[in-house]
């Protein structure tokens, strides 16, 4: 690792961490579209797998994906205007936390089915292996979606096609209110990976030069067309979405838990090896926050879209489009309609 | 102008169309060296090679979803559903994503797909190979739906298929993959989205799709016998679906129904007869009838299932109905 990159990868992570900050605030202040935020605090070395692509390579994310995103260069404001249902959000206020996606930075969409963003990455993939690009596209998910039968169908296809693509399981041990040792019979994921001819790593997900050195690995193999498995063992910090207060674990469970933060490993790193002192790390934090209220007060003061914006993009501009429920009647109850 | 079949005019779509554009590509189960279960893409590997005609395991969700994600990412993909009584193992896929996602994403990422898939009775598939399940597509906002009863059609609105920036699903009859008729490259029987009248009549319309077509051509003939002209009128888009024709039509003789092949309740046909029957209220001299396939699962028996659809004679004795007030002898 260079030392530069390290360091940016630590920022990456408090940005990422400030961001989701500022997604609960925007939630407590009565300015998110609905409650359905799922933060990824305690997730943020992902970083490692996000730092490893290149631009070009395409991506999907799991409802828990806004880490994911901002590793892969997202606008902030732009992210947390869609989080608020606005207009100049990524979607247009269509999609928000759990449908986000850019298109310029590869981002093939954020989906709300566990698992259903999975098999995105097979004929991106494809498109990547006929066009001889080099690229490879990476799905992101939970330990939840590692029950979806989509995976298995969507691995053995990449194995078998010899597909430049990477599946990457964030296990951060909670499939909403379930452990993962309650939901799987045998919790090797590598291994099942394996087993279908994927390259498989588990990494220790509070450590994010750990995540980036398999990553490196993995993403070099996947463009010369071995796919593979990266498993990023993390610890969720919060509940499954804001609504949940974590009945499911104790206290001790998640003091535990939030000890294997990865920011605290890096910020540790990063000092007793020199590369930046505890001012530098400060000032990092701060930058982090500051950018992150700008985004909230953007989101906030953001203009909802304009209603008739609604039936727009459910097929492409040009083409017939969903006749409005106005219409349709005024069409029937209108006096020029009578024989 | 040539004759051939429909499974032939499918097979020339696809080629002519993979010839036209290097994105398009063919995924499904057997498509490649089997040639597909109805022989529909026989010998297209060889053409094309197998990155472009690929054969997939028998993973009908991933099969969908690879689409999706090929689609988004610049080609152009026909994923093959071997019986679209397949399409509850893609439904994710198909409802959630395929449909989903133009819209979600503020109009980023469209899915310029076609699923390719067939259905109907016929053949004695029984429950879970011969059905009509077209309702469960055309009630999902973000998917076209096109289902060709003639040989130049199955030809052309392939092709048209093969050029709309949204996901199309494209679902062919089984009963008409032998079916000859006349094929002409140049000349597409109407517009995208357009319905055309396949017979012109004044006393009543019948408004048909796929393979239905067929018996609603043959009662009319029968009608005609007797007195009766019909107006059939063949959809061919579901969705979208230009319906000023045929309000015209309903108007223009107050006398209507629809026929289907699919299961009556919550089917296309009877959504269509609501929508006619709200604007045409003032027309009609009668209800619009409803004819369709009965509200069971297709058995096996050929007797059962040959009786479990609407025939030629039904519509027949349907029509006599709307336009004489001669009920059949079992109605009366």
């Amino acid at each position: 690792m260079t030392n530069t990159a390290a360091l940016q990868r630590y920022r990456t992570m408090r940005r990422i961490r400030s961001f989701e900050e500022r997604v609960g605030e925007l939630f407590l202040k009565g300015q998110s579209a609905g409650s359905m935020l799922h933060l990824s605090i305690g997730e943020e070395a992902v970083v490692g797998m996000t730092d490893a692509m290149r631009p070009g390579d395409t991506f999907t994310t799991h409802h828990r994906g806004h880490g994911v995103f901002l590793g892969r260069g997202a606008d902030p404001a732009r992210m947390m205007a869609e989080i608020a249902g606005k207009e100049d959000g990524y979607c247009r206020g269509k999609g928000g936390s759990m449908h986000i996606a850019d298109r310029a930075l590869g981002h093939l969409g954020a989906n709300a089915i566990v698992g259903g963003g999975i098999p995105h990455v097979v004929g991106a993939g494809i498109s990547c292996r006929n066009a001889g690009s080099g690229q490879i596209s990476v799905a992101f998910f939970g330990d939840g979606a590692m029950s979806q039968g989509i995976l298995y169908e969507s691995m053995n296809m990449a194995a078998l096609w010899r597909l430049p693509v990477i599946f990457c399981c964030i296990n951060n041990q909670y499939g909403m209110g379930t452990r993962v040792d309650r939901s799987a019979g045998h919790c090797d994921f590598p291994a099942r990976a394996e087993a279908f001819g994927l390259n498989a790593a588990r990494a220790d997900g509070a450590d994010v030069e750990a995540v980036h050195d398999a990553a490196g690995a993995l993403t070099k193999a996947a463009r010369q067309g071995r796919p593979g498995y990266l498993e990023i063992d993390a610890y969720r910090f919060f509940g499954h979405a804001r609504m949940d207060k974590s009945p499911y674990r104790t206290p001790e469970e998640e003091a535990g838990g939030r000890a294997r933060d990865p920011l605290g490993t890096a910020r540790a790193r990063l000092a007793a090896e020199g590369i930046a002192s505890e001012a530098d790390l400060g000032g990092i934090d701060g930058d982090a926050a500051a950018e992150m209220d700008l985004a909230l007060a953007h989101a906030i003061a953001a203009t909802p879209p304009a209603l008739s914006s609604m039936f727009e993009d459910v097929y492409a501009p040009g083409t017939p489009f969903p006749r409005p429920q106005a219409d349709r009647l005024r069409a029937i109850l209108s006096e020029g309609a009578r024989a | 102008m040539i004759e051939t079949t429909c499974r032939e005019a499918i097979r020339q779509a696809l080629v002519d169309a993979m010839t036209a554009d290097p994105s398009v590509i063919l995924i499904g189960e057997e498509v490649g060296i089997y040639g597909g279960a109805y022989g529909v893409t026989k010998g297209l590997i060889d053409l094309f090679g197998a990155d472009r005609v690929i054969d997939a395991p028998i993973s009908e969700s991933a099969i969908v979803g690879a689409a999706v994600g090929a689609a988004m990412t610049g080609l152009r993909p026909v994923a093959e559903l071997m019986y679209v009584d397949f399409i509850g193992m893609t439904m994710d896929q198909l409802a959630n994503q395929a449909a989903k996602s133009r819209y979600m994403f503020g109009g980023q990422i469209g899915v310029p797909m076609v699923l390719r898939t067939q259905g109907g009775t016929g053949r004695s598939a029984a429950a879970q190979h011969s059905q009509s399940l077209e309702a469960w597509v055309f009630h999902t906002p973000g998917l076209r739906l096109v289902m060709p009863a003639t040989v130049n059609d199955a030809y052309h609105l392939l092709r048209q298929s093969l050029t709309q920036p949204d996901p199309v699903v494209f679902i062919e009859h089984k009963g008409l993959y032998t079916m000859k008729g006349a094929l002409d490259v140049a000349t597409p029987d109407g517009a995208w989205g357009q319905p055309v009248v396949r017979r012109q009549g004044g006393d009543l319309v019948i408004l048909t799709y796929s393979r239905m077509l067929h018996e609603a051509l043959a009662a009319a003939g029968q009608l005609a016998a007797q007195g009766v002209e019909a107006c059939v009128i063949d959809l061919r888009c579901l969705n979208p679906l230009d319906e000023a024709p045929l309000i015209e039509a309903v108007k223009r003789t107050g006398r209507a129904m629809v026929v289907t092949e699919a299961a009556v309740t919550g089917s296309v046909a009877s959504d269509i007869a609501a929508r006619l029957s709200e604007v045409c209220f003032d027309w009609l001299e009668e209800p619009i009838l409803r004819l369709g396939g009965e509200d069971i699962p297709i058995p096996v028996s050929p007797a059962l299932e040959k009786g479990s659809i609407p025939s030629a004679d039904l519509i027949r004795d349907a029509a006599l109905w709307l336009v004489l007030r001669k009920a059949p002898p079992w109605a009366a």
